[in-house]
């Protein structure tokens, strides 16, 4: 990606329990048997990965993988035990509690599963909060608040209370409010896990909707592989504290790094997801019904392959780099393993 | 305490006889000294040999002397400081009872001008009823205007506002105080170690013990009163902040640091608004406590109804005392449902409402009206009732026609049960008492705690409170038990059917709400003084948890193991003996210790009527005004209640863990 670094963590370890940092300084990469005897828990192992100003960074697995840890080691939330947490190239652990101050007042925003809307606050006054926390005028606050609230669409509902809203509104008052102080970096973490289906998926039409005019450097957390395919830019996939992979929702499809992996990525919508140049087959001389930029994705030009008889060519810059007709397409839709260059 | 003990598990089946067969001989033994011919045990201390006791009360004495006369911070005597602390103290006292009852006054005794009136009782009826109406809506609004009502038309008026006045000063203090101790308890671990003992020690120490010191460094009056008022009602507001802080959660505290504010903002803007409920059930405790100091405040100089109550009582005045103990009920009663009210509406935010501004404008035009036209601004007496003499009368009637049933009633139950457990307990030389005492402890919660126990013991032996300690042990062991034979079954009984429990509910939360005191009054005049007086007192003051943590535990028996239960084809009694009783039981444990904290807080109060235990030996001191004497039997009191608390608390945390509630 040709876009600047924004945030990147190096080797960061979370070990719940005393004397964690002594244990990883004597023993820098322990095995999970040595971390048992030391009487630790370990969340987050050796977690290394690096989002791209602008980017929406994905980080999926179970329940208990270590995905809430890690990403409140990026935003010091969470002290870590060992690693390096560089924001914008800065040391974000050698930070002071002043300075995390100042970076989360202005820089940073975070979302909660459960909202954790302060339940004394109307909606208003919750939007405003984090710019009374800074000690900006009310009139300037309220202000800013109110364009938030309307940016979620939520006009009209500034004076209710937390509890007097669904839940569903309650994550848009919780997102206006992460928004209130202009962040460049956006923490979410299971933001619509606790919504259902229906409001789940309007929401996430909403967060599109939002990121597409709004560019924040993104890092989510959800545990729905399709949340992370519609989403993300790239995807972190973790397991017992560990990264196991990251890519590109296609890489992961493609060449899955393990059966857990692949386990995430049986149920996905291959159609949506792989792109022609994913599945093609080596350019032939056969005459071609056409052609297709390597880039478009299945479910977006079966139905013209499927009109026509013969097979298209794919093409990248101008250039023929492969062909793809009705068996490489009916395979995708079909689920079988792709055939093409895997 | 020894039931507890064995009724606590032991670990395996095997050493679990054996234990049993430990726990008879000890028994055995504990009932066979009092067995023994008169004068065996003297060579062998019975008691502590005075040459051997350490004067600790001595010491205490010398230094409180020292403190007051001698004792000086740079070039100003200690004692004028606390005696200018008092002055401080005095004047929010005295604008609050300026407002609530005297008016503003100029000049002392009969020379005394009234510049302005004090705030007409239709005032503060319409106030009170309007903030009814913002926290709970008519009907609370009702009993409001019906309680302060009360005071009015039954001619209590003048002492319940005094009473009122240094309530709405004594409970900001204590909850200020409360919320601020708190708040540094959560923050700092270490603060957090040594203040709990402390908390321990406030909460277990009956009020008399440090009513004294407080008396000869604050001098006997309101300010005084004040002081140990808040010292005895803020500690429960310390502990539900620790607890509330905590319970915050904790989304809501990582939002708070991501949105930036200082470890002050968390604190104040973001943890202390969201735990709003659970602090409202804190001001409420700190309420009642006040309340329930009224009449012990004014042994050292707060005036108004527990003074009404204190001076009746030594008059023999039935029913002056009971018409002003009555009213502090009601008072009681009118804060208690206000204050639960703003608590339960708290959890999810007040509504905005201008009903509190109401209430305050009602207040003022009513004062101003009263400026204008004196004759409103008091109850005219012309309208008062007294219920005295009904009272006085029916008290008369009782004792006229009942008294050979009461008197038969007094005597079965001593010569049954009282008198014998005694003999036992009064034989029991120091040294085995101390040995029981630690090898109980070293059964429920290990060696430690059993080391601490035998400390306990020890202290109080070697202080010489070893006899009176075990009148003490007596009077609140019978009394929890005959508690328990009530509180079990009737919870038991409220646990399964919710009719009962709307029944036993209310009356509980009376009994809750009343001021110790105020349990004496009839039962002295039924019983007159005397240790089965003493008792009954205890059991009515101190059952209401027995019932309330037996009801909890039974209805709280995880459905599924019911249904469980049921398919299994077990009859409804069945189900009740082996699924509901034995999953309840570390909940009545829990009851039980609170049960047992509540008897020993009666323990000198009841000194009044004349028994011959620690609790007298404090009340003893304070009317000698000897603080050592007084500090160090308060001291022997909080570690019998500590003691016996730790066992039960052990106890129910041991059976949680065998039936796997908890880890
Ligand atoms: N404060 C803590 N103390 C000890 N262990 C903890 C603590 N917080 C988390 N853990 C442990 O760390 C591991 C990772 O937890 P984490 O909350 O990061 O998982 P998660 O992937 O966010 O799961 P979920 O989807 O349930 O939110 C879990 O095993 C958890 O038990
Ligand atoms: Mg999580």
């Amino acid at each position: 990606m040709p876009a600047t670094e924004k945030l990147v963590c190096r080797g960061v370890w979370k070990l719940f329990g005393p004397g964690a940092e002594a244990f990883l300084a004597r023993t820098p990469s322990p095995s999970r048997e040595a971390v048992a005897a030391a009487r630790l828990v370990p969340a987050v192992i050796d977690a290394s990965l690096s989002v791209a100003e602008g980017e929406c960074f994905v980080i999926m697995g179970l329940s208990g993988s270590g995905k809430s840890t890690l990403v409140r080691c990026l935003s010091r939330l969470v002290e870590p035990s060992a690693g390096e947490i560089r924001f914008e190239g800065r040391d974000l652990r050698a930070a002071s509690e002043r300075e995390l101050i100042e970076l989360r007042r202005h820089r940073m925003g975070m979302v909660f599963q459960h909202f954790a809307l302060l339940p004394h606050l109307s909606v208003l006054e919750n939007v405003a909060f984090p710019l009374a926390v800074q000690g900006v005028a009310r009139a300037t606050r309220e202000a800013r608040a109110r364009e938030m609230i309307a940016l979620v669409g939520l006009e009209g509902r500034e004076g209710r209370l937390p509890r007097e809203l669904s839940g569903g509104q309650q994550q848009r008052v919780g997102i206006a409010r992460s928004l209130a102080v202009g962040p460049e970096l956006w923490f979410l973490d299971e933001p619509f896990s606790a919504l259902d289906p229906l409001i789940r998926r309007e929401m996430q039409n909403e967060f599109l909707r939002l990121q597409s005019r709004l560019r924040k450097t993104i890092v989510f957390i959800t545990h729905d592989f399709d949340e992370a395919i519609r989403l993300a830019d790239r995807i972190a996939i973790m397991r017992d504290g560990r990264i196991i992979q990251t890519g590109t929702a296609e890489e992961l499809i493609l060449a899955p790094a393990d059966p857990y992996v692949a386990d995430f990525t049986r149920e996905a919508p291959r159609a949506k997801i792989l792109s022609a140049r994913a599945i093609m087959r080596p350019p032939t001389d056969a005459p071609v019904a056409g052609t297709i930029e390597a880039g478009r994705r299945v479910a977006d030009f079966a139905a013209e392959i499927e009109a026509a008889g013969a097979p298209f060519a794919v093409v990248e810059n101008g250039r023929p780099i492969g062909a793809v007709g009705r068996a490489e397409v009916m395979a995708v839709l079909l689920g079988r393993p792709p055939e093409g260059r895997a | 305490m020894i039931a507890a003990t064995l009724a606590a598990p032991a670990s395996g089946p095997g050493r679990r006889s054996s234990w049993l067969l430990a726990w008879l001989v000890v028994l055995a033994v504990t009932i066979g000294f009092s067995h023994l011919p008169r004068g065996t045990l003297d060579g062998l201390w019975e008691e502590v040999p005075r040459g051997m006791q350490i004067p600790v009360a001595r010491w205490i004495s010398a230094a409180t002397a020292w403190l007051v006369d001698d004792a000086r911070i740079g070039p100003v005597a200690f004692r004028d400081v606390t005696r200018g602390l008092a002055a401080l103290l005095e004047a929010p006292l005295r604008a609050a009872s300026s407002l609530l009852a005297t008016g503003l006054m100029r000049g002392e005794g009969s020379a005394a001008v009234r510049l302005l009136p004090p705030l007409p009782w239709l005032g503060v009826v319409g106030a009170g009823a309007l903030l009814g109406l913002h926290a709970g809506g008519a009907r609370l609004a009702a009993l409001m205007a019906a309680c302060l009502g009360y005071l009015a038309v039954f001619g209590q008026w003048q002492s319940a506002m005094t009473t009122l006045a240094s309530i709405a000063i004594a409970v900001p203090l204590g909850v200020a105080g409360g919320l601020l101790l708190g708040i540094a308890a959560y923050r700092s671990r270490r603060f957090e170690a040594a203040l709990s003992p402390v908390l321990d020690a406030m909460q277990t120490a009956p009020v008399f013990a440090y009513l004294l010191p407080i008396l000869v460094l604050f001098g006997f009056g309101p300010a005084a009163a004040l002081i140990a008022t808040v010292i005895y009602a803020m500690p429960p507001m310390v502990r539900v902040t620790q607890l509330a802080l905590r319970g915050v959660s904790p989304e809501i505290v990582e939002y708070g640091r991501m949105a930036g504010a200082t470890p002050r903002q968390l604190v104040w803007r973001v943890m202390v608004p969201s735990a709003r409920a659970p602090l409202m059930v804190g001001v409420n405790q700190v309420i009642m406590l006040s309340l329930n100091m009224v009449i012990i405040a004014s042994m050292i100089g707060a005036g108004g109804l527990g003074y009404d109550v204190l001076t009746s009582l030594r008059r023999l005045d039935i029913g002056g005392g009971l018409e002003a103990g009555v009213a502090i009920v009601v008072l009681a009663v009118a804060l208690d449902r206000l204050s639960q009210a703003y608590a339960a509406r708290a959890g999810h935010g007040l509504p905005r409402s201008r009903l509190p501004l109401a209430a305050l404008a009602a207040a003022v035009a009513a004062w101003g009206l009263a400026f204008l036209v004196p004759a409103v601004a008091v109850y005219p007496e012309g309208w008062q009732v007294s219920t005295s003499d009904f009272w006085a009368g029916a008290i008369e009637w009782l004792n006229v026609n009942y008294f050979d049933t009461f008197e038969a009633i007094k005597t079965a139950v001593l010569t049954n049960l009282l008198l014998p457990v005694r003999r036992v307990l009064v034989a029991v030389p120091w040294w085995w008492g101390t040995f029981v005492i630690a090898l109980a402890m070293w059964r429920i919660g290990g060696s430690r705690r059993a080391g601490i126990a035998a400390g306990f013991a020890l202290f109080v032996a070697f202080t010489g409170y070893w006899a009176p300690a075990m009148v003490s042990i007596y009077l609140v062991g019978v009394s929890v038990l005959i508690a328990a034979a009530i509180g079990v079954p009737v919870g038991i009984a409220s646990g399964l059917s919710p009719r009962v429990w709307a029944w036993v509910q209310p009356a509980i939360d009376t009994l809750q709400t009343l001021p110790s005191f105020v349990y004496l009054i009839p039962v002295v005049m039924l019983f007159r003084v005397g240790e089965f007086t003493a008792l009954i007192a205890i059991v009515l003051y101190a059952v209401a948890p027995a019932i309330r943590y037996t009801a909890l535990g039974v209805r709280e028996v995880d459905p599924a193991l019911i249904e469980a239960a049921t398919a299994m084809g077990t009859t409804p009694a069945q189900r009740v003996l082996r699924v509901r009783l034995p999953l309840a039981a570390p909940e009545v444990l829990l009851g039980l210790s609170q049960t047992v904290l509540l008897a020993v807080s009666m323990l000198v109060i009841t000194a009044l009527v004349g028994t011959r235990d620690l609790g007298q030996e404090v009340y003893i001191a304070l009317t000698k005004a000897d603080v050592g004497r007084g500090l160090v039997a308060g001291a022997c009191i909080a570690m019998l209640a500590m003691l016996a608390d730790r066992m039960l608390t052990q106890g129910a945390a041991r059976l949680r863990r065998r039936l796997g509630l908890a880890p």
